[in-house]
């Protein structure tokens, strides 16, 4: 920025504390420094603000808060480089400087070591995490066992297959993302910053030859304070405080938007149950979290399965035009299963209070992708639920017409008494026995190495590109990540079809395009701001965050229309169809005869542009493909505390921010007050004795009469 | 660094300063209100060289940092000399206004006299600039941290305190021995003030080595507040009365009202 680079010239000249000087440069540094907030020079040359962190943030549930959280006015500490599990002696009992900020390497992230700078948080004031470019072997901050109070297993349904007493889905799994900690603990890349960190350490606070490292210490300030405290139901009692004209909200309910399309439309305005209709769901999820705030990219965990969704729907589209199956297929992509399910039981919700367009009992079966990445082998392996394939009927039809739809991978079927993994199935099954099967790439545990962590990005699919290309023909390049996938999508789009009845005839030529799907591997894991996605999109604009849920309200303000995410615009333009309309009668196409916004969504995208010309080929697509909202029940109810569904809500805070700088010993700060009160004291004295004995003093030998003093 | 280095160095810079006003100043509303005129002078002064400073920055080259010292010198050097002129016109402006005051009230005496108002212009020009060097480093003093993650030296608050207390003592002793010579129309003692104003500003631009400027700057201070006392009709005679307490005979001997 122009004004900065004038900011800091004056900062150099600044810097030599001219008297007069600085008095000029006050006013005029002041004056035309007004735009550029940050340029004050004595500021800069105390304080280095640290831009690229990432905090860990709170987060609340009906009974428990988890995460981090810092004082008002920042943690300050003097910064320790962690450098093995026994250095921890130095910021927890020896060290002579306390508290401290640990700056640990991702190697060292581990839980035995954050437990016990918990259990001795009075000297630890913050820890940052330094996050590599490469990943360790494993890491999964999420608990072992992933949402074990809100699936189907309880001590009434499936005892002993309940909080995984039979398969431990995610044995990695340390469960430091559902500690709390009271201290902020940030994150750090490893670039230039943290090398400036590092050197400030090694320059400042190293212990030499056993003695205690010397003043002015290097330090480090975290603020990341959050609003809300100890759990939902409290937070949301305060959030109705009404006192002032403008109240302020402590948290809010995690939540966002469900994506469902189906292969025939619906009427949105006709809820309820609607007489022979049968429909198959195929159901994926869409989001995934981390330890830290809104870096998660959940490629295996999520971004596998909706992909494999999304192009089997595009597989679908031609052949349900030409020969419509019987039962009709409804795609859903629920936002928010991380959390105890949020948006499958917002769903079942809709559907068990007849606020949805179809019912549960209007439900055929239900099919859903989960981890498919396919690692190693072709094996996909079929899950189902033992407890309801005992009821004979269940167990009939499942095995007839699912078991038999798959062929070309080398499906599997589990153990049969091995209960579904973690899954959006379970919400199902919990509100009424459906048939249904999880698709998944592990037969026990995951076989996902950073389930729910921040490693869990495109290198973990292998997704690799040759180095030469650009990223245009990278987003072209079809890898064999995404070959795998097309064919597991492929194998979904048959079973689907033969799932909702379809011509048998016609299942073979059912093949999902891998073009598609390395374009949408490339847009959810490399890059979203490539050109197939501004096509698809309403606009070029913001590509909200994906993976973590789109809180759409923090800090003070709330967005009033949230942009339709991703996913969104995917779905329709895979499964749409273009229309001639024009953009004002996309906008109100029911003034048209033959379309009904009843029926369709109708967007207008901004299409590819043509080879010789610089003007977007601009269309509207006509898809039936709606947003329904994915917020708990728990808050539609009001029940805060409730224990059937997910109360998990995010904590507000007013700004975070990290920075380094140097402090001084106490003994100097106190010698500067005491020299301070002396020169105080002395010219009170002073200044007395001299205002008293002013006419003795100041008298001269003539003294004109007229002088008063 | 923390609430004690601010208060520290607050003491340090305004302590003399704020004993001065309140066992000097704050019990006459006409000194009062001198004194603040004195201020708004200064601040004027610092306006206009701030303007011009601005102006010369703006159409000099930036990125040559030989050509910016060199603009910094001489805003250093146009600052003292306006700030020099708007004392003296300060002073004539002073000089109007008694005589006005003079025949507008019942009394016979001017009700307040040169001296005193030399000593409260003084003071107010150095209020003002102490201010103006001090409060933004006093803002930044309150956070926790200190000077010093860039290399610089870590004395910085202490050192801009003792130097603006300095020079809120100069330009009292300064604001006593210019208004004296201009009415005793000596200008060559006019010249002396104003060069040694710009040898105390000039030796600024030694810091970071703060002792080479702090030194100077003391010992100029002891100097000129000397020939101030001296001015203002002290004398060593009076000092040593004074000091060993012999002042009260001395005024019964002399029959002076207290």
């Amino acid at each position: 920025m122009k004004s900065h680079a004038m900011c800091s010239n004056m900062v150099r000249c600044l810097g030599d504390g001219n008297t007069s000087l600085q008095k000029l440069a006050t006013s005029i540094v002041f004056f035309f420094c007004l735009s550029d907030v940050s340029c004050n020079s004595v500021e800069q040359k105390i304080y280095v603000e640290l831009n690229n962190t990432v905090p860990c943030v709170r987060l609340l549930n009906a009974t428990h808060q988890i995460g981090c959280q810092s004082s008002i006015s920042g943690d300050t500490g003097v910064i320790h480089v962690l450098e093995s599990e026994a250095d921890l002696e130095w910021p927890l009992s020896k060290g002579p400087n306390p508290p401290y900020m640990v700056l640990l390497e991702s190697s060292l992230f581990t839980r035995s070591i954050m437990m016990k700078m918990k259990n001795e948080s009075n000297r630890v004031a913050g820890v940052a995490v330094v996050v590599p470019n490469t990943s360790p072997p494993e890491f999964s901050p999420h608990t072992t066992c992933p949402n074990e109070n809100t699936g189907v297993y309880s001590d009434n349904y499936g005892p002993n297959l309940a909080h995984c007493n039979t398969t431990v889905w995610n044995p990695r799994g340390n469960g430091l993302s559902y500690e709390e900690f009271d201290f902020p603990v940030f994150s750090l890349k490893e670039d230039n910053e943290t090398e400036f960190i590092k050197q400030c350490y090694l320059d400042h606070n190293r212990a030499v030859n056993g003695s205690a490292p010397q003043y002015p210490l290097c330090a480090m300030q975290l603020f990341s304070h959050m609003h809300a405290v100890t759990n939902t139901p409290t937070c949301m009692r305060r959030n109705d405080i009404n006192f002032s004209i403008n109240p302020e909200m402590v948290c809010d309910p995690l939540g966002d938007y469900n994506v469902w399309g189906s292969i025939r439309p619906y009427n949105d305005t006709v809820f309820g149950h609607k007489e022979n209709e049968s429909v198959v769901i195929a159901a994926a999820r869409l989001d995934s979290r981390a330890f830290f705030w809104e870096v998660s990219t959940g490629a295996e965990g999520s971004v596998s399965g909706f992909v494999t969704l999304l192009a089997a729907a595009q597989a679908l589209r031609e052949v349900t035009h030409e020969a419509p199956p019987t039962r009709n297929i409804l795609f859903a992509f629920f936002q928010g299963e991380t959390f105890d399910y949020i948006g499958s039981s917002r769903m079942v919700y809709d559907m068990e209070n007849g606020k949805f367009v179809i019912d549960l009992d209007n439900i055929h079966s239900v099919l859903e992708i989960g981890q498919v990445a396919v690692h190693s082998g072709t094996n996909l392996f079929l899950h189902s639920d033992p407890v309801s394939r005992r009821n004979n009927t269940v167990n009939d039809e499942v095995r007839e017409e699912l078991f038999s739809s798959f062929f070309v991978f080398l499906l599997v079927e589990p153990n049969v008494s091995q209960p579904l993994p973690p899954s959006s199935l379970q919400r199902f099954l919990r509100a009424q026995p459906i048939p249904g099967i999880v698709l998944a790439d592990h037969e026990s545990a995951f076989n996902n190495r950073y389930y729910e962590s921040f490693y869990d990005n495109a290198a973990n699919l292998n997704l690799t590109y040759p180095s030469d290309l650009s990223p245009e023909e990278q987003l072209e390049f079809v890898t064999d990540t995404a070959k795998s996938l097309t064919d597991v999508a492929t194998v979904v789009a048959r079973a689907l079809y033969k799932q909702a009845g379809g011509n048998e005839s016609l299942v073979n030529n059912i093949k999902a395009d891998p073009k598609i799907v390395t374009q949408m591997l490339y847009g959810f894991l490399v890059s979203s701001n490539n050109s197939w996605f501004q096509a698809c999109h309403k606009h070029t604009g913001r590509y909200g965050v994906l993976g973590y849920l789109g809180l759409h309200c923090f800090v003070f303000f709330c967005l009033l229309e949230p942009s339709p995410p991703e996913y969104y615009y995917l779905l329709a333009n895979l499964t749409g169809a273009a229309t001639n309309l024009t953009q004002s009668q996309c906008q109100k196409p029911d003034e048209l005869p033959n379309e009904s916004r009843q029926m369709y969504s109708y967007l207008w995208v901004q299409g590819i542009v043509p080879p010789n010309s610089t003007e977007r080929d601009s269309f509207c697509v006509r898809a039936s493909v709606r947003l329904t909202k994915a917020v708990s029940p728990a808050f539609e109810l009001g029940e805060y505390a409730s224990k059937d569904y997910s109360t998990w809500t995010e904590s507000r805070w007013k700004f975070i921010k990290a920075r380094i700088f140097l402090v001084a010993s106490r003994d100097l700060e106190m010698l500067t007050l005491g020299v301070g009160v002396a020169v105080l004291f002395t010219s009170l004295l002073v200044t007395y004795f001299i205002s008293t004995k002013a006419d003795v003093l100041f008298s001269s030998t003539r003294e004109p009469a007229s002088a008063a003093y | 660094m923390t609430a004690s280095v601010f208060f520290g160095c607050t003491f340090i810079a305004f302590g003399p300063a704020i004993a001065l006003f309140l066992f000097t100043i704050a019990r006459d509303p006409l000194r009062v209100i001198f004194l603040i005129a004195g201020a708004f002078f200064w601040l004027c002064s610092l306006l206009l060289s701030s303007l011009v400073w601005f102006i010369t920055v703006q159409i000099s080259n930036k990125e040559s940092s030989s050509q910016q010292k060199g603009l910094l010198i001489f805003g250093v050097v146009l600052s003292v000399l306006l700030q020099e002129t708007f004392r003296f016109g300060y002073y004539k402006l002073l000089k109007k206004a008694n005589e006005g005051l003079l025949m507008l009230s019942a009394e016979e005496t001017m009700p307040i006299s040169i001296r005193q108002l030399a000593y409260v212009s003084g003071l107010g020009f150095g209020f003002m600039s102490g201010a103006f060097s001090m409060v933004n480093i006093l803002a930044d003093s309150v956070g926790p941290g200190t000077i010093g993650i860039h290399g610089d030296s870590q004395h910085y608050f202490l050192s801009s305190a003792f130097m603006t207390m300095a020079i809120i003592l100069l330009h009292m002793f300064w604001g006593v021995v210019f208004f004296d010579s201009c009415e005793k129309q000596h200008w060559w003692s006019l010249a002396v003030v104003v060069i040694s104003h710009l040898l105390v500003s000039c030796l600024t631009f030694q810091n970071p080595q703060y002792v080479g400027s702090l030194v100077p700057t003391y010992i100029i201070v002891f100097l000129v507040g000397l020939w101030a006392f001296f001015c203002s009709g002290g004398s060593l005679r009076n000092l040593k009365l004074c000091l060993t307490c012999k002042d009260k005979d001395f005024l019964l001997a002399n029959h002076r009202p207290r």
